[in-house]
């Protein structure tokens, strides 16, 4: 197939490199959101022991 | 231990992935028989080759686990298998991409690179099923050691077995006389691929931080529970149930906040 034209070709250069930051993006937003959900967690038990030290 | 190596590692991927992007639309050359399309081998093949390594290295990471018992080395091998994952989904559609541009068809069976590289997607994709299926700790750990581990030793023979095949359609870059692509494009490639790397590495160690925490928080909680339930015996014997029961936790608890971040 001849090279195609930068019009077509970049649609689909960017569509990879949209697809492999998406991918990473979805990633560390879910790891974010754990890492969120963890320090949630920990705020809770800092406090319940702090009312049992009370 | 990962809290203090991620930000180094966070700070050199956002550098090198920069520089990466650069070379790849400003400094490496338009490819003379694709053209622009081609620059998504500076994606696609880096990330394919991350994503490979990233099974080996699990398997290795698992056969440390099943020779020192230490179940840090599966914990490794399970999230660097997960990050494969994921990057061997991102070499398949950026693959598909490629081969649509270029070949005119966005999947083509007769083409041995692709296939083998689906048939190692698949078999990874068995990998976490089986291992959520089993409920006791230890063997999960085992079982999904040994899975890593025979995964690893497909990955190779599959390798190999796709390099002595005789179909070439796939663009071959690479043969054992050396590279055909001008330097400036081998650069750009090499660095590239160290950005794919970075980029595997950072996640890695991002993944394992939030499991380490999370591990620890578990323990932690464990720990309060044993103590107050102590604790109400003793108060049962008569005794006061001591108040620094739980005070005494809070380091380990601090110990996690840090990690955590």
């Amino acid at each position: 197939m001849p090279a195609l034209p930068l019009e077509t070709a970049g649609k689909y250069v960017a569509a990879a490199y949209v697809v492999f930051l998406a991918l990473v993006l979805v990633y560390v937003a879910i790891i974010a959101r754990k890492v969120g959900r963890l320090e949630r967690e920990l705020s809770e038990l800092e406090e319940t022991d702090a009312e049992h030290e009370r | 231990m990962y809290a203090r190596a991620l930000k180094p590692l966070a700070l050199a991927t956002a550098a090198v992935s920069a520089l990466a992007f650069t070379m790849i639309f400003f400094w490496a050359p338009l490819d003379a028989d694709q053209g622009f399309i081609q620059k998504i081998f500076y994606l696609h093949v880096p990330m394919a080759i991350v994503a490979l390594l990233g099974f080996l290295a699990a398997g290795v990471m698992a056969a440390l686990h099943l020779r020192t018992r230490d179940r840090r080395w599966d914990i490794r091998s399970y999230v660097a298998v997960h990050l494969s994952i994921i990057l061997a989904v991102g070499v398949l559609v950026t693959g598909s991409i490629w081969a649509k541009a270029s070949w005119g068809h966005w999947w083509v069976w007769s083409e041995p690179v692709l296939v083998s590289f689906l048939i190692t997607f698949l078999l990874y994709a068995v990998y976490q099923p089986l291992r959520f299926s089993i409920d006791d700790p230890g063997r999960q750990a085992r079982y999904a050691s040994v899975f890593a581990i025979a995964g690893a030793a497909f990955t190779v023979l599959n390798f190999v077995a796709v390099r002595m095949a005789d179909a070439y359609t796939h663009p071959r870059v690479f043969s054992q006389t050396g590279g055909n692509m001008p330097p400036r494009m081998f650069v750009t490639f090499v660095v590239a691929l160290a950005a794919m790397a970075l980029v595997f590495a950072t996640l890695w160690t991002l993944e394992l931080g939030s499991k380490s925490a999370s591990e620890r928080l578990r323990r932690a909680r464990r720990r309060r529970e044993r103590d107050a339930d102590r604790a109400e015996l003793a108060g049962a014997g008569g005794e006061r149930p001591r108040a620094g029961a739980h005070a005494d936790h809070s380091p380990a608890a601090a110990g996690t906040a840090t990690a955590s971040r």
